[in-house]
């Protein structure tokens, strides 16, 4: 159960999707001008999230990673199809989200009212893609867990464009340069509060547990020898940027 | 360009500038702030795009008559996803660490906005070579950012270009560390790729004034 809540704090808050690694920055920024909007296309993000990557992790288990085959039999066992992920992966979310897109129009009108419009676009975002490539990379070991990460993820993901929505909402009444208006402020602004969720960095580990140094780390030690970077550099390691597991 | 007529020469030298596809169109973000901590990953990114971006607008320029339009995001998320393999499997072959780099980035180039926005916006209505002069051009643009975003963070962050010091050596204090410069590791961290990006926008629009948004 701790690792369950562990995991999903860490993929909320350490790994946040936007601040951490940039993913579905597109959709972050054009439909980030209204709250009302913004809410609408973060909802359908945890929905699909939550379904596209507990169904990769079983395509991933069963069929693509080196021996996921053996399952058929010994003669099977040799097979590694990891090379067709990508193609994989987006056959699923795409079919994914519009098997959704029609259950959903059926059985809640309401609810395909609100999430609708945005459900196609959320094929070509590339949290969802992401999601699924980060599942798989960081090798997450269970069902349960890799459903806890796609929710984690897609809550992440809700709370940034929430948060961004809400502060352009209130920029539009301040004197921004006019040349920094629209885009440009909003650059910086997520920049900024980028910086601000790598203070969630040492939230979890709480700076006891000794993750093994990442040769980033190991090179930026060795060319500069000075404190200020090693710190840096491990600030950019638990940000998680450069996956090495 | 006298190989290419006006219009044709259009198409290319619009999104490297007034056009761009990241700081104007606001496609391809993603990949652009996440991969940008080095000049050479940018550069590598730069062409792995070109090449899928090229390419998968001539095919689906070709294939534009024969889609039934329903499907057509399934079909142009699957020649996508097959051309992003060739870069993958390329580049684990012959820059693996590089790859490593990159990770999961490489991957993300079937989502990538630019990729299915131009697919849409214009090898969908226009023939193969100018949809191949598009995906060019777009590319480009892409380019011209990521190399910018990737040349500051990297002179400023670890005083490198491509790996090689260009401000002396930072332990021996020699070239500029001589006179008291230090290298700003903040420039590394991912958020300052989103700041180095809004400043682009800035200058840009500062200098072209019809790009101003009110």
């Amino acid at each position: 159960m701790l690792e369950h809540v562990e995991l999903f704090f860490k993929s909320i808050f350490i790994d946040n999707m936007v601040f951490a690694t940039f993913l579905g920055m597109c959709s972050y920024l054009a439909v980030s001008k209204k709250v009302s909007t913004a809410v609408g296309l973060g909802a359908a993000v945890i929905f699909v999230l939550a379904i596209t990557v507990p169904l990769n992790w079983l395509l991933d288990q069963y069929l693509l990673q080196p021996g996921a085959l053996s399952w058929l039999g010994e003669e099977y066992a040799d097979y590694d199809l990891s090379f067709l992920s990508f193609i994989m992966f987006i056959a699923t979310i795409a079919t994914m989200v519009q098997l959704v897109e029609i259950v959903v129009e059926k059985f809640s009108p309401s609810l395909y009212n609100s999430l609708g419009i945005f459900l196609p676009l959320i094929a070509v975002n590339c949290a969802i893609l992401g999601g699924s490539l980060f599942m798989q990379s960081r090798e997450i070991p269970t069902l349960g867990l890799a459903t806890t990460y796609g929710i984690g993820s897609g809550i992440g993901w809700f709370l940034a464009i929430l948060a961004i929505a809400a502060i352009r909402e209130k920029i539009r009444y301040s004197n921004v340069p006019p040349a920094l208006r629209g885009l440009g402020i909003t650059f910086i602004i997520t920049g900024l509060m980028a910086i601000g969720f790598m203070s969630f960095g040492g939230m979890l580990t709480g700076g006891d547990e000794e993750a093994p140094k990442e040769e980033k780390t190991a090179l930026i030690e060795k060319e500069l020898g000075q404190e200020k970077e090693v710190l840096v550099a491990e600030h950019s390691r638990s940000n998680n940027i450069k996956v090495t597991e | 360009m006298g190989l290419l007529s006006k219009k044709d020469s259009k198409l290319i030298l619009d999104p490297l500038a007034d056009n761009n596809p990241i700081t104007i169109q606001v496609l391809g973000i993603c990949s652009a702030l996440a991969i940008t901590a080095e000049l050479e990953a940018s550069i590598v990114m730069s062409i792995s795009v070109l090449f899928v971006l090229g390419i998968g607008n001539v095919v689906i320029s070709l294939m534009r008559n024969i889609i039934p339009s329903k499907i057509r995001i399934i079909v142009q998320l699957i020649v996508v996803a097959t051309l992003v393999i060739i870069v993958d499997l390329v580049l684990k072959a012959f820059a693996y660490e590089l790859s490593k780099t990159l990770s999961v980035f490489v991957g993300l180039i079937i989502t990538n906005c630019i990729i299915m926005g131009r697919f849409e916006a214009f090898a969908l209505a226009n023939g193969p070579w100018r949809s191949f002069l598009d995906g060019i051009g777009n590319a480009l643009g892409y380019a011209v950012i990521l190399i910018i975003v990737g040349f500051f963070r990297e002179l400023l962050g670890s005083g490198t270009l491509l790996g090689i010091p260009v401000l002396g050596d930072p332990i021996e204090k020699t070239g500029l560390y001589s006179i008291g410069y230090e290298n700003n590791g903040f420039m590394l961290l991912s958020p300052m790729a989103l700041i180095v990006v809004g400043i682009i926008i800035w200058v840009q629009r500062s200098r072209n004034k019809a790009l101003i948004e009110d």
